[in-house]
């Protein structure tokens, strides 16, 4: 579903190579964690699977699905299925959530030819998602993430996941700022979406995660590149040693 | 140092002379209205029109703007337009000159021009400052409009809407309204100009609110794309009124609507909201003089800006704190949405603060949409042009939503929209 080959990628317009080579494939039903410390390029490459501009592939490819993403941009990513939860939601002040998720339910139709949504169905549709995911509605006739709490962005961003049904799912640290409750909310969102032909790759700093959200792979990025893979006893070793034992294998 | 003083007038300058002789006998006026006319015109005669070197008109210099005037023409038919919020009780006027009106009730309504036959207009017709250029060509020209009472203590149960439309040609129209104690209402002040040859507009409405009265006033100018739109509103605010005032500018190819407002009664409140959508070879100016004269009185005053092409806009915010105006709160802000690398905008926000105990600031942004925004938009499958276009709906959609009633507010959001589609 996802291959990803000698990726070299920098911040655009400056020489910071953040990317250096890496190599990565996952599988269509795949749970895949990438692991690492601070600075490894965990969120960059989350960033550059979804199109930000504001960094540059230099050498190498991104292959979804066989085909290369390069030149799409995030709304082209985004209607063949890729999505981002991202780290920290964007507030965007005058722009009603439930509006926002209308119309990019809608616009994701539009780009595949299929038939847009009538509002009842999708006011039933987001009804449904959100209750699973304890999200009360008065939430969703605020602004964009405007004034929601950490937990509240992080949920709002799992049910954007569950109405807009990507196939190549991308986690980054949706752990962080989650207390145990609303990270077993969370982690149930998205083994909820678990399917034969969906993958996911979960992007965090801890293990803690990952004892609600199984690992098929998991695997370790330092330094923009991938040092190690293994399954999910890899994330255990890391939660039990640390990544200094790794790191030093690599060097 | 040898001065050589043209006096020559310029085009514009001598078509209004022209107009104003062309018209003598016929402007409506007893003899205290026409020698505050013919003061007036004197005036406009030997000062013309101002130019960037007096203060106030510093960033639209009228004299070099206004190019032509056009002749004064009959109405072409004009047929009235659905009101805003439909069950409001509509006056309108075509080509300046009020229809026959039914007052709702707890209003009585007049027309303009008997009160300038009777000559008690004469006293409101002067120029509210040495600076008024507005004043003077209104004056000297008007030739109808409404004068508005509301009772003490009467609630409207819908909108008034007052609906000037016109075609090419002049339109001078006045507006003195005065709001009752303890009334309540809300106004709709639209000028909608027809068809693409151009009109002059000159508008001057003249509020006073009542102790204890609550108003909304809203001036939607929706003016054509070769119209000049000359507005003015002053506001006087008695002791614990409250006006909401919101200026919608979505037309016209020069205008200037200036907003001159005192605060005379204690425990009043006023909110001020702008709406610039600016596109196009256009010229949009918004001034405000607010005079904060008693103490504990609070404003807020927010004007949004969006401006696609070569439009320029401008802002220039006075407020003035009186010695005696103490807790005077007072909070200005100018926020534009610059979408072109050809438009440009100016902003003077200015305080002049003679009072110890007060709070008063302001701020001013100029930004392009913010990128991170887009991304993240994007992301969720929203192409660029549509997130764009939800942002920069949102940049002024933001400001509506404040009015709260939603009749109102949805009404003015589709007039945003319908603009914005036009030129995003």
């Amino acid at each position: 579903m996802l291959e990803i080959k000698n990726l070299h990628a920098k911040i655009a317009d400056t020489d910071t190579e953040i990317i250096r080579g890496l190599n990565l494939t996952v599988k269509p039903g795949e749970i895949a964690a990438i692991m690492g410390p601070n600075g490894s390029g965990k969120s960059t490459l989350s960033y550059i699977l979804s199109g930000r501009e504001d960094y540059e592939v230099t050498e190498g490819d991104i292959l979804y699905n066989g085909e290369s993403i390069l030149e799409l941009d995030p709304a082209e990513r985004a209607s063949k299925g890729i999505f981002l939860a991202f780290q920290y939601p964007v507030e965007i002040p005058g722009v009603a959530t439930m509006q926002f998720l209308k119309v990019a339910m809608n616009e994701q139709r539009k780009a595949r030819g299929e038939e847009e949504l009538k509002t009842p169905d999708f006011m039933r549709l987001v009804k449904e998602a959100s209750a699973k995911l304890q999200i009360n509605p008065d939430m969703l006739k605020r602004p964009l993430n405007v004034g929601f709490s950490g937990g509240e962005k992080k949920r709002a961003e799992i049910l954007q996941m569950a109405l807009l049904e990507p196939k190549l799912c991308i986690l980054d640290e949706t752990d962080s700022g989650l207390d145990i409750d609303a990270l077993k909310i969370v982690a149930d969102g998205v083994n909820a979406l678990k399917s034969p032909d969906r993958a996911v790759v979960v992007i965090t700093h801890y293990q803690r995660l990952l004892d609600y959200i199984v690992p098929d792979t998991v695997h370790v990025l330092y330094k923009g590149q991938i040092i190690r893979s293994g399954d999910k006893s890899l994330a255990l070793e890391l939660e039990a040693n640390g990544y200094a034992d790794i790191i030093g294998e690599a060097a | 140092m040898n001065i050589q003083t043209t006096n020559r007038l310029t085009t514009a300058e001598s078509a209004l002379l022209d107009a104003y002789n062309a018209q003598i006998g016929d402007l409506p006026g007893d003899g205290a209205v026409l020698s505050v006319r013919d003061r007036l015109l004197d005036e406009l005669k030997t000062g013309g029109l101002p130019t960037r070197r007096i203060e106030s008109w510093h960033y639209t210099d009228l004299r070099a703007l206004l190019r032509a005037v056009p002749a004064v023409q009959p109405a072409p038919s004009l047929s009235a337009v659905k009101p805003l919020v439909s069950g409001a009780s509509v006056l309108t006027l075509r080509q300046g000159a009020a229809d026959a009106a039914t007052a709702p009730e707890g209003v009585t309504v007049r027309r303009y021009a008997d009160s300038l036959v009777d000559g008690t207009a004469a006293e409101g017709l002067r120029e509210a400052s040495a600076d008024d250029a507005i004043g003077r060509i209104n004056g000297s020209f008007v030739r109808d409009g409404l004068v508005l009472e509301i009772a003490d203590g009467a609630e409207l149960a819908a909108p008034l809407e007052i609906q000037s439309l016109h075609g090419a040609g002049q339109v001078h129209t006045r507006f003195p309204v005065r709001f009752g104690a303890g009334s309540k209402a809300t106004v709709i002040e639209r000028h909608r100009g027809e068809g693409d040859e151009a009109a002059l507009v000159s508008s001057i409405s003249a509020l006073t609110l009542g102790d204890g009265a609550e108003v909304t006033w809203i001036v939607l100018q929706e003016q054509g794309a070769a119209d000049t739109h000359l507005g003015q509103i002053r506001v006087e605010l008695g002791a614990d009124a409250k006006l909401r005032l919101f200026v919608v500018n979505a037309g016209g190819k020069l205008v200037r609507q200036e907003l001159r407002i005192t605060v005379s009664g204690e425990g009043s409140e006023l909110t001020l909201r702008g709406v610039n959508l600016l596109g196009g070879d256009t010229h949009t100016d918004v001034t405000l003089v607010l005079d904060h004269n008693v103490p504990h009185t609070n404003s807020t005053e927010i004007i949004r800006n969006v401006i696609f092409d070569r439009a320029r806009g401008v802002f220039q915010g006075m407020i003035r704190v009186a010695q005696a105006a103490q807790k005077t709160d007072a909070k200005m802000a100018c926020n534009t949405l610059l979408l072109s690398d050809d438009a440009d905008f100016s902003v003077k926000p200015e305080l002049e603060i003679f009072a110890d105990d007060v709070l008063c600031g302001h701020g001013a942004t100029v930004a392009d949409i913010d990128r991170n925004h887009m991304y993240y938009m994007m992301t969720r499958g929203v192409p660029e042009k549509t997130a764009r276009a939800m942002l920069v709906y949102a940049f002024v959609a933001q400001i509506v939503e404040e009015l709260e009633e939603e009749s109102l507010v949805e009404a003015l959001e589709g007039i945003i929209s319908a603009w914005l589609d036009r030129h995003a």
